[in-house]
């Protein structure tokens, strides 16, 4: 088994083919999209490879340490340009393979007209972990 | 095994070890094993005397751990020189459970520490439950427990407290909600039952009506796939009406001592909302007094955002807004709480804009859910 980190972007990421924001949707293609992610997490949770997920709030700001004695320095809130993460899943999948299939499947979720997405989802392999199927067959 | 019976005993467990000497830190390590031994043995063979059994084993427990410190001889000197034994439960009627509520929720806790070491020493609930209640890894509540056991290791046992600062722990709990296996809005209403048994304040009543009033709501606040449901359209036959009673029979108790409070406020609106069989028949006006009551009791920026929207209701969206002008902007809600009036005096667009604004900024998935729906709603409506 090897985990896997699906990150879905408020923004950053190429932009989807059926881009429209949520608010503009019908309220049924609201609910229809909230039941398709709620189902392909129980889906996966059924077939013991749901590890985790969650969702982050729009705002941020970036923080780093100034120096002996001093308050950090924030920078923030984020720029418009800047890519915002909206949430991860982890998967702990036999395959690379699959885990391309199951981020293909959260793509597809419905959006605005009942239509897929089709949003770019990032996928991350975590370390420590090989692949077993791709990396010895 | 009787479970809720079994946690009941563990304060007074607990305040026995300590009277008998041991400090509060080992005495609720002895009583968690206790527990947990209880668990194993008791299915098979329930104890004629369970207190008395805990407290046995607990006690064992206690002398086995200090002894296998390599300081039995240290800890007996330390025990018969301190043992407080005769001496308090001669000298004062300190209520045990009463003073173990205040020592977990002690000014030196931050919250979290103080609703753990509640949740445990109080509520008799294992370190994996509490850590499973509240989404952490067990290593990392049981290091929460145990720097919260030593904050408090120099705090005596029998000094008096402010129960508002455990009402408070008590709200955090209850508000948490539940997730996992531990219903914390079930164990904060038991804990606080259990509370109103050993003290006759009245915010304590007024805490426990609260806390029923709103919990008998809980069936018709969501849908089964976990949409929330505003307190207009909930289905009012799904309210838990024998709760709802409890909670007024206590509320009216404690308000008729005429000492009122924050939480004694806070029940009389729910038991308003309680009382309305249809949402039409909501007491409005006599909400926005009551609301008038807790801006005056607390001041809370929080309480005057709801009363806007019970003045919305009570006088009208323009007047609701007006009273909206008054408040930050920044408060948390402030733009769903805009969103709504707006929408009640009829400026959709406007309301569609602040939705989608306060769905930004919700402070959990669900709200932000469900106030993207009322943008999806309020667009739909305005596009055709």
């Amino acid at each position: 088994m090897a985990k896997y980190l699906l990150l879905k972007h408020y923004r950053g990421a190429p932009a989807a083919v059926n881009n429209v924001p949520m608010d503009q949707w019908e309220p049924d293609e609201v609910d229809a999209h909230m039941q398709y992610m709620r189902d392909f997490a129980n889906r996966l949770r059924e077939t013991g490879e749901y590890v985790d997920g969650q969702a982050l709030a729009p705002e941020g700001m970036f923080v780093r340490y100034d120096g002996e004695g001093r308050p950090p320095v924030t920078d923030g809130p984020f720029a418009e340009t800047k890519d915002l993460i909206a949430g991860w899943m982890i998967i702990d999948v036999d395959t690379y393979d699959r885990a391309i299939e199951l981020a293909g499947e959260l793509s597809a979720a419905p959006g605005a007209g009942g239509k897929p997405i089709h949003e770019w989802l990032e996928l991350r392999p975590f370390y420590g972990v090989t692949a077993t199927a791709t990396a010895t067959e | 095994m009787n479970e809720p019976l079994l946690r009941e005993l563990v304060p007074a467990v607990i305040g026995i070890l300590v009277r008998r000497g041991a400090s509060f830190a080992a005495a609720e390590d002895a009583v968690q094993e206790a527990l947990v031994e209880a668990w194993r043995v008791w299915p098979d063979d329930p104890p004629r005397d369970p207190k008395g059994w805990l407290v046995t084993v607990a006690w064992r427990r206690f002398l086995d751990a200090a002894r296998a410190e390599g300081a039995r001889r240290r800890r007996e000197e330390e025990v018969a020189e301190t043992a407080p034994v005769g001496e308090i439960r001669a000298g004062a009627d300190v209520d045990d459970t009463l003073q173990l509520y205040v020592l977990c929720a002690h000014p030196s806790l931050t919250p979290a520490s103080a609703v753990a070491l509640t949740l445990r020493a109080v509520g008799g609930l294992t370190t994996r439950q509490i850590a499973q209640a509240y989404l952490v890894p067990e290593a990392t509540m049981a290091q929460r427990i145990s720097r919260a056991k030593r904050t408090v290791a120099g705090v005596r046992f029998d000094q008096p407290g402010d129960v508002a600062t455990v009402l408070r722990v008590l709200y955090l709990v209850f508000n948490e909600g539940y997730s996992g296996d531990v219903d914390l809005s079930a164990e904060a209403i038991r804990l606080t039952r259990q509370l109103a048994r050993h003290t006759s304040h009245e915010e304590v009543a007024g805490l426990l009506a609260l806390m029923l009033l709103h919990h008998a709501r809980r069936p018709a606040r969501t849908t089964a796939d976990g949409r929330l449901v505003p307190l207009a359209e909930q289905d009012r036959a799904l309210w838990d009406t024998r709760t709802i009673a409890e909670g007024v029979e206590i509320l009216q108790a404690a308000l008729a001592r005429d000492r009122l409070g924050e939480f004694q406020a806070q029940a009389a609106i729910a038991a308003l909302h309680a009382d309305a069989r249809r949402a039409e028949e909501t007491d409005w006006v006599q909400i926005v007094e009551w609301y008038d009551e807790l801006v005056a009791l607390t001041g809370s920026p929080v309480a005057r955002l709801n009363r806007a929207v019970a003045v919305g209701e009570a006088d009208g969206a323009r007047a609701g807004l007006a009273a909206l002008r008054e408040l930050d902007p920044a408060l948390p809600r402030h733009a769903a709480v805009a969103a709504y009036l707006h929408e009640r005096a009829g400026e959709e667009a406007t309301a569609a804009r602040l939705y989608v604004e306060a769905a930004r900024s919700a402070p959990n998935v669900p709200e932000r859910d469900h106030l993207t729906r009322q943008a999806a709603r309020l667009n739909a409506r305005l596009r055709s």
